[in-house]
């Protein structure tokens, strides 16, 4: 293919500048000024066939998206945009050719096909002379395109590639080629090289195969392969529904944790629940805002920073509010419904009505692949563990500390703990600040997962409910579980039911579960019961 | 600083409808703003209002409209249907408004239109939206269907040689509705029943693990897929993280949205979306010189210049500048005689060329295709080389091909059978 000429061709000239007559190269440019793809995808493969060495500068302007022209002259210049002005740049020597306003260049504008070509004829460069991660890459480019040209390329850097992943996408690329083979025998090699990988390359090369070789042999083994092949995706459909189910177990546990406190320890009804995992996603932003040069690290600052936001808001609401209704459950409802509603307008007024941006920092980005069926995301990843990490060290708070002691006690017998001498008012207090702290560090997660707007409070509010009263009020392991299954049903029901109905399966599930048992999965037994 | 601006909208909003009583009726023209500025709507509503706002003001500044000033009276719904249909009960009937700028989404300009009709009220609506409606008391300035669904699957079919389609969105009237019209659209183009995957949301959705991958698998056997999303707004974030960090690249499977613009994009980091694609009438990055007036204009009265522009607004645009145009020819602000000076109206659109009022309440204008740029905008890699006539009523629904509306004699009727010969009872 035209990969392997360009790479080679480019290889050349890399070393050799060999300037072509400028007006040619010149003329064969324009069209990339116009708005035509089409002409724009043909100036890509005539500038591959120069082989001159400033194509490369071009193609990867183009791909780095810094390629603009004047829009008076059509001279194109690299630009790169600060504050309000263009800083422009000759694209071949890359002396500076000074400022232009925003309106005075346009950026080359190219579709996904040319960018998949010129990824692709970049890839075909990088094998030979790219660092070990770009091999890797292109190698596996490359790999799925299956083109007989590419065989000198893929079994000339075999003979010296030292890097195994890298290895072994050029042989399955070898071996893919050889697919096609007239010699059955190859054919035969080139299967069980291929070693039922799950790369969906592999499976759909080898279907016709499977249908229609004519050496009943490889047929054989191609059909077999095909069935090994489905027989794995099945078992990693199910692997990564489990994941899912956990990863979205998680996400209810964190947003229920807080809410396990303030409603399942303390007995208030806090509809303003969801309102504290917005301050923390808020949190997040402001804290982004603050180190826009430390992103990396801002969500380790967001943490402490959110708990201290949310749980100062939740001891202000309790001592301002929800300390006057205790015992009158209907009138904490309203009055919390109420803050979460001043919340959602305060936020919307300080913040615009607009969803902001949290950015994702780069180690939480992309996944962990395991096979070439099976992805791990990273971000869910790393909020599965945080989960645990915060259920556990809430578990350490409340059972081994004296404020953990405080608490229980303060719930379990009122009057008995004021006698001993605990100030109850403040330990309500501090119990309700703490649970909206919990619900402020959820925030921070969840910004890593989804929009930060005032409105997403209220997403949680209902499953929250749900995991705590499912799992049993006042108790830290029902949460535990109850999300977990929760989530875990979820994902596996949703294949077969779509998004939608799933919820509504498992919502009705939970309402007949909680006929049977009103007091969820780990009720709490013994005389605090029946107060 | 932000807030402070935000602050400083809100009390001039407030300033308007306060100085309402101040001001005879007889010297000024009233235009009544409908749109949510609390509640869910509120992230998309309080742009168009504040859109309304500026042309109003642009307006003034040329010496208003019959020799008298417009005064914009702004009301909220707070995103609340039912109450949508009192406050445009309260805008006609007790602040007696000249016309109407409002709604965003199906059921609230749905709740609001029987008021309008028994009122005679006039409304603009800015919003692409599921077409199968045309009233008599409404214009429509969004994109019907084919304004923009199925140019955007042709582009898919033609440009991108896509063979196999997810549709993908959220479980509401306008994705149910334009997807029942692609897939019809799509089997008479020869689309295999299992080439086409079918999904929809809740509202909201933030767990897209299993469909993304349900997608990935569905686009791995070998022939080109893209996705078509009716998604809508805030969900896209969550769905678009997820084809990032699940490895779903726009050389892939490219995505087709007809709910995100830049508004939605200005959310996130755009970085890993490249590439895929989005079907409006209008792209703020579209090169005319009416654009980047607007543009400008609407840095200068936001007073922020991060602030986007985006489809609704340019609808906005060419509603309000139309019902100047009508509001002049016909010489009065009389809703009968401006709806029949609507028909025709021809007016410069952002994008370069001309959107035309037809009789049937829908507007011709282009349609575009756009790639999401890393810097949030959208470079437009298409667009239909004249303008697209709207289509209230589908031709690719069977029980809507026969129906056409038209607002002249003879037919006078948004909801015209050809077949019988016959318009349906109902007004729209």
């Amino acid at each position: 293919m035209k990969a392997l000429r360009f790479g080679s061709l480019m290889l050349l000239a890399w070393m050799l500048w060999t300037p072509a007559l400028a007006d040619d190269f010149e003329r064969l440019l324009q069209p990339l000024t116009s708005n035509n793809m089409a002409a724009k995808a043909q100036v890509v493969q005539k500038l591959a066939d120069t082989g001159d060495a400033r194509a490369l500068v071009i193609f990867e302007a183009i791909l780095d998206g810094n390629l603009h022209f004047r829009r008076d002259t059509g001279e194109l210049v690299l630009a790169s945009l600060s504050g309000n002005m263009f800083q422009l740049r000759d694209p071949y020597t890359g002396e500076s050719l000074g400022e232009a306003g925003r309106r005075e260049v346009s950026r080359v504008n190219v579709n996904n096909a040319i960018r998949s070509d010129l990824r692709t004829r970049r890839a075909a460069l990088q094998l030979e002379i790219g660092t070990a991660t770009d091999r890797r890459n292109a190698a596996r480019r490359l790999m799925s395109q299956i083109d007989e040209e590419l065989r000198p390329l893929f079994e000339g850097r075999l003979q010296v590639e030292s890097s195994r992943a890298t290895r072994r996408y050029l042989e399955m690329g070898l071996a893919l080629m050889d697919l096609q083979d007239t010699d059955p025998r190859v054919r035969m090699a080139a299967i069980n090289t291929l070693d039922n990988d799950l790369l969906p390359v592999v499976r759909r090369s080898l279907t016709p195969l499977a249908e229609n070789d004519p050496n009943e042999a490889v047929r054989e083994a191609a059909q077999r392969s095909v069935r090994d092949i489905d027989t794995l995706l099945k078992v990693n459909r199910v692997a990564e529904n489990v994941y899912y189910g956990i990863s979205l177990g998680s996400v209810l546990l964190l947003a229920a944790i807080g809410l396990a406190i303030t409603f399942g320890v303390m007995g208030v009804i806090n509809m303003a629940h969801g309102e504290m995992i917005m301050l923390g996603a808020y949190t997040t932003y402001v804290v982004q805002l603050m180190m826009p040069n430390h992103i990396e690290y801002s969500i380790l600052v967001a943490i402490p920073a959110a708990f201290m936001v949310a749980g100062l808001v939740g001891i202000l609401i309790e001592r301002g509010v929800i300390r006057f209704l205790y015992g009158r459950p209907l009138e904490t409802l309203l009055a919390t419904f109420g803050i979460s509603l001043i919340l959602q307008q305060a936020v919307r007024s300080i913040f615009s009505p607009l969803n902001r941006q949290v950015t994702t920092p780069e180690w939480m980005s992309g996944s962990f692949e395991i096979n070439g069926a099976l992805a791990l995301t990273y971000n869910r990843f790393y909020i599965i563990i945080f989960s645990l990490l915060v259920l556990a060290a809430l578990m350490v708070l409340l059972k081994k500390t004296h404020f953990g002691l405080q608490m229980r006690a303060v719930t379990q017998n009122r009057r008995m703990a004021s006698a001993m001498g605990i100030r109850t008012g403040w330990v309500d207090a501090l119990t309700f600040g703490l649970g909206s702290g919990i619900a402020g560090i959820a925030g921070v997660a969840l910004s890593q997962l989804t929009n930060v707007g005032p409105n997403m409070g209220q997403q949680y509010i209902i499953d929250s409910f749900l995991v705590v009263v499912f799992g049993g009020v006042g108790n830290l392991w029902g949460t535990l579980v109850g999300a977990m299954s929760l989530g875990i049903t979820n994902k596996l029901i949703e294949p077969w039911t779509g998004a939608v109905l799933a919820k509504i399966v498992i919502l009705v599930a939970v309402i007949l579960f909680i006929q049977k048992r009103p007091r969820g999965l780990f009720a709490l037994k013994g005389r605090s019961v029946e107060d | 600083m932000k807030a402070k601006k935000g602050l400083k909208l809100g009390l001039s909003a407030l300033a308007f409808s306060v100085s309402l009583s101040a001001v005879a009726a007889d010297d000024v023209i009233k235009v009544g703003v409908l749109h949510s500025l609390s509640g869910t709507m509120a992230i998309s509503e309080t742009t168009l209002k504040d859109t309304v706002l500026m042309l109003v003001e642009q307006q003034n500044q040329r010496g208003g409209l019959l020799g008298k000033k417009l005064q914009p009276v702004v009301v909220d719904p707070a995103s609340n249907w039912p109450l949508f249909a009192e406050r445009a009960r309260q805008l006609l009937e007790r602040d007696k408004v000249d016309v109407i700028f409002g709604t965003w989404t199906s059921v609230s300009r749905k709740s609001v239109l029987p008021v309008l009709e028994e009122l005679n009220g006039l409304m603009f609506y800015p919003v692409q939206y599921e077409g199968e409606e045309s009233s008599r008391n409404i214009f429509y300035t969004g994109a019907a269907p084919n304004q923009q669904a199925i140019p955007a699957v042709d582009y898919l079919i033609n440009e991108l040689g896509i063979e196999r389609f997810v549709l993908a969105g959220t479980d509401y009237v306008y994705p149910r509705t334009t997807n029942r019209i692609l897939e019809a659209y799509l089997k008479s183009k020869g689309v295999a029943d299992a080439d086409i995957m079918i999904n929809y949301t809740p509202f909201g959705h933030s767990d897209w693990q299993t469909i993304v991958s349900d997608i990935r698998r569905f686009g791995s056997q070998g022939k080109k897929t893209a996705v078509v999303s009716t998604i809508n707004g805030d969900a896209n974030v969550p769905f678009y993280l997820e084809l990032g960090n699940q490895g779903v690249s726009a050389e892939d499977i490219p995505v087709i949205a007809f709910s995100v613009g830049e508004e939605e994009l200005s959310g996130i980091d755009t970085g890993p979306l490249v590439g895929h694609l989005a079907a409006w009438n209008y792209f703020m990055s579209a090169e005319s010189d009416e654009n980047f007036a607007f543009i400008d204009k609407w840095h200068e009265f936001i007073g922020d210049t991060n602030r986007v522009t985006n489809d609704p607004m340019e609808a906005t645009y060419i509603g309000f500048t139309m019902w100047t145009k009508a509001v002049e020819a016909a010489g009065t602000t009389d809703v009968d005689a401006v709806r029949a000076a609507m028909y025709g109206i021809t007016i410069p659109n952002l994008t370069g060329g001309y959107a035309v009022m037809n009789t049937n309440h829908h507007l011709t204008k282009p349609v575009l295709i756009g790639e999401i740029q890393d810097d949030g905008q959208f470079s437009i890699v298409w667009q239909t080389p004249n303008g697209v006539i709207g289509d209230a009523w589908t031709d690719y629904l069977p029980d809507s091909a026969n129906i056409i509306a038209d607002w002249t004699a003879p037919v006078n009727c948004g909801n015209f059978n050809i077949r019988t010969g016959r318009c349906s009872g109902q007004n729209y």
